[in-house]
């Protein structure tokens, strides 16, 4: 039991050595995320969202009115 | 359409912008931060095809049993998806630029897309070129049946018979080949619903709208 343990502990540890050093040679925005910047993005994003959503319910609210006054 | 739709695409489409953008996605060489583009590219194609599988089930209702309204609600869903489609082969050819090298790579998928918009844009075309209300609403939905039945190979079976770069295709199974990491279903799927309630919202909005018109002129005259 306990050499089986420790074979497992091994092989996690040698996989996640191997998983985290394959990791750094590819190129992230790590910087980035790091300097906190991309939750800007995020928030731009958010925005436009929000202005397209806000717009699609205005156009909605506007085509109900007009069915309201066309049914009368 | 319900308005906790409208909310539930609302919450949807937040958390999609917000943890597609910020959470852990596979390293990959030459892709780097670009494999996000599933989160925002892909449910474009995706919302594009549940539109017009929608357009086509009101154009095969129409044809068995025909009213005015569901020829305005066929071709409202048309409508939205053909915009889905435009918005994702804009950015297809943005994503493609920087990872295949050029916009237009002359991928097999993206010809299919390519064709297959066209194929929509012919029902249009057919649509504005006919005046009699009812001729137009019965030819148009013949052709719009056409119309899907020539996009699904177009989209998902000739791309997968050649070497296409897109993923799942050449021969590999489905959609199995996005699996790099099972995290990333978490954000595509609710990616997919978001959008393809928001085509509904707008194509809801654009069925009331032509109806109202139709409405007002006829009072008019």
């Amino acid at each position: 039991m306990k050499n089986w343990s420790a074979r497992f502990l091994t092989t996690a540890l040698l996989v996640c050595s191997s998983l985290s050093t394959w990791a750094q040679e590819v190129e992230m925005a790590d910087t980035l995320r790091a300097e906190g910047k991309i939750y800007v993005i995020v928030g731009i994003i958010l925005i436009v969202l929000a202005g397209l959503f806000v717009y699609l319910f205005l156009l909605d609210r506007k085509v109900s009115r007009i069915e309201k006054s066309l049914n009368k | 359409m319900k308005t906790w739709l409208k909310i539930t695409a609302i919450v949807l489409l937040v958390y999609v912008h917000t943890a597609g953008l910020l959470m852990d996605v596979p390293r990959l060489n030459i892709l780097n931060e670009t494999i996000r583009a599933l989160y925002f590219h892909v449910p474009m194609w995706f919302g594009m095809v549940l539109l017009y599988l929608g357009s086509v089930y009101y154009s095969i209702k129409y044809l068995r049993n025909p009213s005015h309204e569901l020829d305005v609600k066929a071709e409202a869903f048309a409508h939205v998806g053909t915009a889905f489609g435009v918005l994702g082969m804009i950015t297809g050819m943005l994503w493609a630029n920087y990872t295949w090298g050029s916009p237009w790579h002359g991928d097999p998928k993206q010809n299919g897309a390519a064709i297959a918009l066209l194929v929509y844009l012919a029902y249009f075309v057919l649509r504005g070129s006919l005046d009699n209300p009812e001729q137009r609403a019965r030819l148009s939905a013949v052709y719009n049946i056409f119309a899907f039945a020539a996009m699904i190979p177009l989209l998902f079976i000739i791309p997968r018979l050649t070497s296409s770069m897109h993923p799942g295709s050449g021969g590999n199974p489905g959609f199995n080949a996005y699996d790099l990491d099972s995290r990333m279903r978490w954000v595509f799927y609710p990616a997919v619903a978001g959008w393809f309630l928001v085509g509904l919202w707008i194509s809801n909005l654009r069925l009331r709208f032509k109806l109202i018109q139709e409405k007002s002129s006829d009072t008019s005259i």
